[in-house]
């Protein structure tokens, strides 16, 4: 086997876990971690494209995962906030039970 | 490291046409690698992680669970001769981010687990949608095998060049990265402040 090919089926097997987790869970964090392990695999996927790609000196795969580790934390900090703050003012993360942008 | 080939099979090395251009596939021949028991293992880890991540009924567990997630895909990083990233990785992932997912499930009490199950009204069309995605992007893999780049020469890229790029060609994203995290960071302050109780 191409030695590619397993990490690509690796980082879309992680991909679809996390999109079902993100998908079926109740839990507004438990979505959020679906959104980090769906960004994790697509680091995968770069990290191996970059390793096994023709110009691997020309750091162009290792800049993209660098810079998508970076959002991904940005991306954590604020989603989490809303979180909190959502709820502080319901008094409960149910997602389902979200179904109003008023305060 | 010694490899193992794993299928047992005598090397095999078969040329295909594809697309006009002749290319080599799936073969343990010269210059191609097979996988290891190291990067099963590693996936295993990994792949076990994230299913515990998303099926755990409690959450606390579920964070803990990420957490073995995020150190398998470091050590698949570091397996991928990507030293810089597998340590960003533990750093920022496992240092920053799953502690900040800990923390906002304490503040939430979203440890209880609630009265009406922890999945949504309708799970199995997450699930299908789930499935279907998988399958798609593992069809193309597969299919696509003959043409994936297989350079097997380690690269030879040190934290120094790493740091030129950073520096060098890639210093205007970098700025940018910087301002998000900056904005993100003060965002995330001001939108979980306390209110005071005379602004409700």
């Amino acid at each position: 086997m191409n030695p590619l090919t397993g990490y690509l089926l690796v980082a879309a097997l992680l991909f679809a876990i996390g999109l079902a987790g993100a998908l079926t869970r109740r839990n507004a964090i438990l979505v959020l971690i679906g959104i980090e392990l769906m960004l994790n695999a697509a680091n995968l996927n770069l990290i191996a494209f970059w390793r096994y790609g023709p110009h691997p000196e020309a750091v162009t795969g290792m800049m993209f995962a660098i810079f998508s580790i970076a959002v991904a934390a940005a991306e954590a900090a604020v989603g989490l906030g809303l979180v909190i703050q959502i709820h502080r003012h319901t008094h409960t993360t149910d997602l389902d039970a979200m179904n109003r942008m008023k305060g | 490291m010694r490899r193992f080939n794993v299928c047992g099979l005598p090397p095999i090395r078969k040329k295909r046409e594809w697309m006009g251009h002749r290319v080599f596939v799936a073969g343990t021949g010269r210059g191609e690698r097979p996988m290891s028991v190291v990067f099963y293992l590693i996936a295993a880890l990994s792949v076990a992680g994230a299913l515990a991540a998303v099926l755990l009924k409690n959450t606390v567990h579920c964070a803990l669970a990420l957490t073995v997630a995020f150190a398998g895909l470091a050590l698949m990083f570091l397996e991928l001769d990507a030293q810089f990233a597998g340590f960003a990785q533990i750093l920022i992932y496992i240092g920053a981010v799953a502690i900040l997912v800990v923390f906002a499930i304490l503040l939430t009490r979203g440890s209880e687990t609630p009265k009406d199950g922890v999945y949504s009204a309708k799970p199995i069309v997450g699930l299908v949608i789930a499935a279907g995605v998988f399958a798609i992007l593992g069809w193309a893999v597969l299919r696509s095998t003959a043409v994936l780049p297989h350079e097997t020469a380690k690269p030879q890229v040190t934290v120094m060049d790493i740091g030129n790029a950073l520096m060098g060609r890639y210093v205007l994203p970098l700025e940018i990265v910087a301002l998000l995290l900056t904005a993100a960071l003060i965002g995330a302050v001001i939108v979980a402040m306390h209110e005071k109780e005379d602004a409700r």
